[in-house]
């Protein structure tokens, strides 16, 4: 089976730029990495088809020479629940900005609860750890915009990045990295 | 008889139409949902009937030959499976009637709750009778998107932010069940489960594996396996009590559903069951410990569900005919089981306005109809003799020290206390919300214990209390009776899921049957 590699840099490239975009906390991007691994996984089923051929059902060709209708009957099924879940993903987007001017994911707070209560009781155990804390630092701390910025935005003064991003409601004092 | 199996699908979606024009009235959605779900149950009924005595069912939709066209396959497994959810699904439409009756509205809006209802049930009934991979994908599609809709119903803020965190999950296991296909029809050429079954020894084992471990992966983030469970105790919480009960007792397991498959007839002779034990212990233990450290009734729950899933993929992964009957047997009692607790903590929740079990007390006076309806399925789930929960591990058990390894007896420790660690957890819930006396005096360790659980934001949540309507008692007490029903006909039930076990373990007729048609 003969397949075209630039189809399959295509594929590549997209579920890694969906990957990535969905990583992020805002949800406008997440939808968008949504469609880009959608798209990719289209692609997959279309590279799976093998050699393009004529059109299937279309006039008595050999069947030699038609391609595979059936990837072509399960991509577009595939587009059309991507399509649904998109416009989904959209009303929540949408309903998300409404409630509270912001489309990104707060963490949970029985979870911020469950942390702080596991610092409050090891805090009071031992005092030994919280001097490794400040040594401790991951490339996130400090940053609260998301990591995808503007390339050359310092040259456009008037360009600047808007997009929605995760700042914490109000960051804790001692805020220095990864918790144990 | 072919003829009744595509109604299994049709039927609902039908019903769903008929309710969504029929959004201003309230009554006329309500019949057509009970109807519609009543005669589904009826027409599975009758299915299990027929192909328990028979050969199972393959009906090839629209007439297209099989690797072309869509097939529909009726086995014993598929089933007795949905049966069972038909049942549920019927009792938590009654509980969801009840409440949405008494609220006047308030929080669910009923016009879009039972079309979207109805079609999460097609969707799972689709999944369970799927008879080729992308048919599968497409009834996991069709729950899913259901289930995105009723888990932010009312659209509140919290709904929407844990909403978030399900769907997202949701989404990135639906990509790699898509990817999974695509590969596996590159490979085979097919996507009829019976032909994938047997042109799958043909491929290398490497090539076998690669296949199996994504499509397990894609399953386990449904079916919430430990490294993957995450998400289901954030999200399901916090949507209207109905919902996270049916989602609780069902969506998990036809993601357990699809591993089974995986395991017994997609990937007969590729196994990686020795890493699935090691998930299972996994799971079952973080699952439990997380229970132990919760203080909100549905939160217990939810890490209980994940805990629980540990046994099935257990028996999955013991694999023998004997194990593999005996998830099937635990499977339908877990989700009898877990479906009526959940609802029991929504009449809780009702009755106290709350669902913490360090604000709610003295209930056993108060309700004592409600503490028989916690109690009975509470020992249930954390499986006390001589109820179903305790005849399900047991088979487990015995089918692991059958085998006898030593990782086996791991295994069975573990499942054991986990079984025990699930009894303190519900108990201690018992104890706190039903024994204690609206004035009783706590001794300092209790009280210490409940100052720690306590400094969660939730527990601090109350919400007015609520008459409970008669028919949500009934519709929690029915379930209770389906879960006493499981015990008291646990004979022929098991026996069923001893010959589910064993068929499942022999692909070879199902795939002469299917390719034949």
């Amino acid at each position: 089976m003969n397949v075209s590699l630039i189809l399959i840099v295509i594929m590549a490239v997209l579920f890694a730029c969906g990957v990535y975009a969905m990583l992020e906390r805002s949800l406008t991007r997440v939808l968008i990495g949504f469609l880009l691994l959608g798209n990719a996984a289209n692609l997959l089923l279309l590279i799976v088809m093998g050699q393009p051929g004529s059109a299937p059902f279309f006039d008595s060709a050999d069947k030699g020479e038609m391609s595979d209708p059936l990837p072509q009957a399960l991509t577009l099924t595939a587009i059309v629940i991507t399509f649904a879940v998109s416009a989904f993903l959209l009303a929540l987007i949408y309903r998300s900005w409404q409630l509270g001017q912001a489309d990104t994911v707060e963490d949970d707070s029985e979870d911020i609860a469950v942390r702080e209560r596991g610092i409050d009781a090891e805090d009071t155990m031992d005092d030994d750890d919280l001097a490794l804390d400040d040594s401790i630092s991951t490339d996130f701390v400090g940053v609260d915009t998301a990591p995808i910025t503007i390339v050359g935005s310092r040259e456009f003064a008037s360009l600047r990045d808007d997009a929605p991003v995760d700042r914490p409601a109000a960051p804790p004092e001692d805020e220095g990295g990864e918790r144990r | 008889m072919s003829a009744l199996v595509p109604l299994l699908v049709t039927l609902p979606l039908l019903g769903a139409a008929v309710a969504l024009i029929m959004g201003r009235h309230r009554r006329v959605q309500v019949v057509v949902s009970i109807v519609t779900l009543s005669v589904v149950a009826i027409i599975a009924a009758v299915l299990l009937v027929v192909v328990d005595s028979g050969l199972p069912i393959a009906v090839s939709v629209g007439g297209w030959p099989v690797p072309f066209g869509i097939v529909l396959y009726v086995d014993r497994l598929a089933a007795l499976l949905v049966v069972v959810s038909s049942i549920v699904l019927l009792a938590v439409l009654l509980f969801s009637v009840g409440q949405g009756a008494a609220d006047g509205d308030d929080d669910t809006p009923v016009s879009i709750f039972h079309p979207s209802y109805l079609i999460l049930a097609a969707g799972i009934f689709n999944a369970f009778i799927a008879g080729d991979l992308f048919n599968l994908y497409v009834g996991f599609e069709i729950l899913l998107v259901a289930s995105y809709v009723l888990i932010t119903l009312g659209s509140t803020e919290s709904r929407i932010r844990t909403g978030v965190v399900y769907i997202v999950v949701s989404l990135v296991s639906s990509i790699l069940f898509l990817s999974a296909i695509a590969m596996i029809y590159a490979a085979l050429g097919t996507v009829n489960m019976a032909q994938v079954a047997e042109r799958m020894s043909e491929l290398p084992q490497e090539t076998q594996l690669v296949l199996h471990v994504i499509l397990l992966l894609a399953f386990s983030i449904k079916a919430a396996v430990f490294p993957l469970s995450f998400w289901l105790p954030d999200s399901y919480p916090t949507a209207p009590a109905p919902v996270t009960a049916v989602f609780a007792g069902l969506l998990t397991k036809v993601g357990v559903y699809a591993m089974i498959r995986t395991e017994t007839q997609l990937f007969a002779d590729n196994d990686v069951n020795f890493v699935l034990l090691i998930v299972a212990l996994a799971t079952m233990i973080v699952g439990v410990l997380g229970a132990v450290a919760q203080a909100e009734l549905k939160r217990i729950l939810s890490f209980t569900l994940v805990s629980h899933i540990g046994y099935m993929v257990f028996g999955l992964a013991i694999a023998t005919p004997l194990a593999i009957g005996a998830t099937i047997y635990y499977m339908v009692h877990h989700i009898v089981v877990q479906t009526t607790l959940f609802l029991a903590v929504g009449l809780i929740e009702r009755r106290a306005g709350s669902t913490s079990i360090l604000r709610v007390k003295g209930l056993m006076r108060a309700a004592p109809i409600i503490a028989v309806l916690y109690f009975i399925p509470a020992i249930n789930l954390g499986g006390l003799p001589p109820f179903s929960g305790f005849i399900g591990k047991f088979a487990l058990f015995e089918a692991a020290a059958e085998v006898g390894t030593p990782i086996m007896i791991v295994l069975l420790v573990g499942g054991i206390l986990t079984s025990l660690l699930t009894l303190y957890a519900l108990m201690r819930a018992w104890n706190l919300s039903f024994w204690r006396e609206e004035d009783d005096q706590i001794e300092t360790e209790t009280e210490a214990r409940i100052s720690y659980l306590g400094s969660s934001p939730e527990a601090a949540v109350q919400t007015e209390r609520r008459a409970i309507p008669k028919v949500m008692t009934a519709a929690t007490a029915g379930m209770v009776a389906v879960t006493v029903a499981l015990t008291i006909f646990a004979g022929p039930l098991y026996d069923l899921c001893a010959r589910i076990g064993e068929g499942l373990l022999q692909p070879v007729t199902l795939v002469q049957l299917e390719v034949d048609r």
